[in-house]
């Protein structure tokens, strides 16, 4: 052996052990040697199984305007992260939450069990409004109308924030409520809606000079203006802060605010404080959106199908392994040492990426396998040849990774372009189902060019430095008499 | 072994099998799931043991239908012993959970209903998959174009190498295409997501197993550059013949282990798997290499002539 098959043995084990102790740990730790008591990693490595796997709910949501119109990114990422929070408040544990440009969000819920009521409570909080309560105020907590979203051509003050939100509705999905709550309406008159919430750009608590707390709110520049009008002639009225109809607060203007800069001040404790800013930060969606594809699966159906599919892949790894040894005897079984290798790597790399593993996800782990165990066997045939035809053997090693390599860079290479079109397909639509699938076979045939090129020809050459093949020719599958047989 | 002798018996085969299958997708059609055509899918499970008569859950969903949301006429399926899968348009959660509830009231048996599975897609996002899906296999196939060509660049007329992978790459696609439809009409399949990432990752198996011959092919012609194009090729396929065996067999191996014991839920997938790799392993011995001879000796010009040479060759 020389100094080059050493030196990624030297790489090889300390990968091995590094697998195994992350393939058979939950949590990996490694502690700060210079500073007690804090750790340099701290992670949590348990294997992420998707939805179809534990049950739980998937949503498609997507924004609902004109299709025409454009979504900017920076709205959609502001929606994810609202409704992200909205989610977190209910209480649902390892929500995930992702963008897919340009307009649907991609929401899951790992084993929920009410799937309705999330989607229905993500839905239904939505709009915030500032609405103009003339000189008599009304109640917190009265439910009233706007003329917000009724009418999109009469009102003039509110055309900046309508032009992106044009037809905003708390249940924007038309089919999820049969009939439309009306019943507690206090009173018939209809409120003007000076600006929604897309026109907050940060709200602060701070501490108030005379004891008690006041919120700072800043306007968006292109509203700013039309506040500062709109404050300006309302001196002492009342402007109400309304969310989804429903009055929060009825503080009163007590001076023009210009700048886009105003206070929220009024009897708060620390704790109401918070909790309004929150919903004013919170409260409203840059983007109405709509749900156009859920999908729930029971969890005992995933529990069904992780152990079946535990089982089938252990039989299929199994029946390859036994097919490798009885068809290329000692390289065969060298090559399911690195196919279990190549097994631990994955795993390892699945768990540290983290890759969420779905049931695609696992066949398309499986059948990597195959591809691994394809690498393996051009290289065996190739073997085989330059034995037949003479060579030592470490030569034909050499010679048969160097033969079999642009065939195993050119095959794989065409899986890997296809990975990223599947992946790529996948993001697109959020279909977790087709990019779960390329991701793990792409990382498959990574990890499977690694193994079955580098481990296996180490390997092969370690242990070939201990035996002498012109004594076993068998445990290559050659046949003493050198026959050219095709 | 002359194994190219008989190229025009191996399409012969080949068109043998492409042919019912493209009948079957003329003349009914490729079954396409919610997932491209928008609709809803609820997979229930009486924990009776005894589901409904199919009639029984069809009449329910008749009684149930309105205007506004038109889901008459499902397509109810059974699943296992206990559990009903039905496909019908697209409805709302409020008349979801009223479906559930008259199955458990109807036929429950005094036993609980659960959902295992519910799916909704709506039609506009149902036609831009399907979109999409087109977009991705045309795009796929371009893709492994330009790239065996570039690989292939220091072979004579590369591209050819390209083509004839795309030629096999179509006959694996119409095979696939051609089981799922014949399959959907008698066992109800429907063609979804995971039926499409099955189909693109057969092209990416065939291509896989093209690039290997191809491979030997570009080898041999460097070393033999007497010896005519056909003798190389047919050289080039008995050699990598161990090869190709070998590896179809470890593919197929797993898969018949997942198709096997693995769950119900990627069964279908798993069988159309099973077809399309074997498809890909046949038309890159028998379809790719093959092509590549006759378009060297550019066979077509003798195609209608009276007497035929080319058939004995």
């Amino acid at each position: 052996m020389n100094r080059r098959q050493y030196n990624w043995l030297i790489l090889i084990i300390p990968l091995i052990a590094l697998a195994i102790w992350v393939d058979v740990s939950k949590q990996i730790t490694i502690s700060n040697p210079f500073k007690s008591g804090t750790s340099l990693i701290d992670r949590n490595v348990q294997t992420r199984l998707g939805l179809d796997l534990r049950g739980g709910l998937q949503v498609l949501m997507e924004a609902d305007l004109p299709a025409d119109s454009t979504v900017s990114t920076s709205d959609l990422n502001v929606t994810r992260q609202i409704l992200e929070s909205r989610a977190n408040a209910l209480g649902v544990s390892e929500v995930v939450m992702q963008v897919a440009p340009p307009r649907r969000i991609v929401a899951e819920f790992p084993g929920l069990q009410d799937p309705e009521q999330v989607v229905a409570s993500l839905q239904q909080t939505g709009l915030l409004e500032f609405v103009d309560m003339g000189t008599t105020p009304v109640a917190a907590g009265t439910i009233i109308q706007t003329d917000f979203g009724t009418s999109t051509t009469t009102s003039t003050a509110t055309t900046e924030t309508l032009t992106t939100v044009p037809t905003i509705t708390p249940t924007s999905n038309p089919s999820a409520t049969p009939a439309p709550t009306e019943t507690p309406v206090a009173a018939t008159t209809i409120y003007h809606t000076v600006m929604t919430g897309a026109a907050l750009s940060s709200v602060n608590v701070q501490a108030a000079t005379l004891g008690g707390f006041d919120i700072a709110f800043t306007l968006k520049s292109d509203s700013a203006t039309m506040f500062a009008d709109y404050t300006g002639s309302h001196i002492n009225q009342y402007l109400a802060i309304v969310l989804d109809k429903k009055v929060i607060s009825v503080p009163s203007i007590n001076s023009k605010i210009t700048g886009g800069q105003g206070i929220i001040q009024g009897s708060f404790t620390q704790e109401s404080a918070n909790t309004l800013a929150i919903q004013l930060r919170y409260g409203s969606l840059p983007i109405p959106i709509k749900v156009v594809e859920s999908q729930s699966v029971g969890a005992t159906l995933g529990a069904e199908s992780v152990s079946r599919s535990e089982v089938a892949g252990a039989i299929g790894l199994l029946i390859v392994i036994l097919f490798m040894v009885i068809y290329y005897r000692l390289p065969g079984f060298i090559a399911d040492l690195a196919l279990m290798v190549y097994a631990m790597v994955s795993l390892m790399l699945f768990k540290l990426i983290p890759v969420v593993l779905t049931l695609s996800g696992i066949a398309g782990f499986i059948l990597s396998i195959g591809m691994a165990v394809d690498a393996n066997i051009l290289i065996f045939e190739r073997l085989k040849e330059e034995l037949r035809a003479g060579r030592t053997l470490h030569q034909a090693i050499d010679l048969a990774w160097k033969r079999a390599w642009p065939s195993i860079r050119d095959s794989n290479s065409s899986t890997l372009i296809t990975c990223i079109i599947l992946y790529w397909f996948g993001s697109a639509f959020g279909a977790s189902v087709v990019k779960g699938f390329a991701l793990t076979l792409a990382l498959g045939v990574l990890v499977s060019l690694f193994t079955a090129i580098i481990v296996t020809r180490t390997f092969l050459h370690s242990v070939l430095d201990n035996i002498k093949f012109t004594e076993h020719p068998r445990w290559f599958g050659i046949q003493e008499s050198h026959n050219e047989s095709n | 072994m002359n194994l190219i002798k008989y190229r025009y018996l191996y399409f012969g085969i080949s068109l043998l099998v492409i042919i019912p299958g493209v009948l079957a997708l003329i003349f009914w059609g490729l079954p396409l799931g919610i997932d491209f055509t928008g609709g809803s899918l609820l997979e229930v499970k009486f924990a009776s043991g005894q589901p409904p008569a199919i009639t029984d859950v069809e009449a329910l969903y008749n009684e149930m239908s309105t205007s506004q949301a038109d889901i008459s006429n499902p397509l109810v399926q059974p699943v296992g012993t206990d559990s009903l899968s039905i496909n019908s348009k697209e409805m709302n959660d409020a008349l979801k959970s009223q479906i559930v509830a008259a199955l458990k009231d109807r036929f429950g048996g005094g036993q609980d209903v659960t959902i295992e599975n519910f799916t909704q897609v709506s039609a506009v996002i149902g036609k831009e998959v399907a979109i999409r899906a087109a977009g991705a296999v045309a795009l796929a196939s371009l893709a492994i174009l330009i790239y065996i060509t570039i690989a292939f660049r220091k072979v004579p007329n590369s591209f050819r190498y390209g083509t004839a992978a795309i030629i096999a790459t179509i006959h694996d696609i119409l095979v696939t295409l051609g089981a799922e439809a014949i399959l959907g009409h008698f066992l109800g399949w429907q063609a979804d997501s995971l039926f499409l990432t099955a189909l693109l990752t057969i092209i990416g198996f065939s291509v896989h197993d093209d690039i290997v011959v191809f491979d030997r092919i570009r080898e041999n012609s460097n070393l033999y550059r007497r010896i005519d194009f056909t003798t190389v090729v047919n050289h080039s396929i008995v050699q990598t013949l161990d090869r190709s065996i070998n590896t179809q067999l470890t593919v197929m191996f797993t898969l018949l282990a997942l198709a096997l014991f693995g769950g119900t839920s990627i069964r279908h997938f798993v069988v159309i798997l099973l077809v399309g790799v074997f498809s890909g392993t046949y038309s890159s011995i028998f379809n790719a290499s093959p092509v590549l001879v006759v378009w060297e000796n550019k066979e077509w010009r003798n195609w209608f002539r009276r007497k035929p040479r080319t058939e004995n060759i």
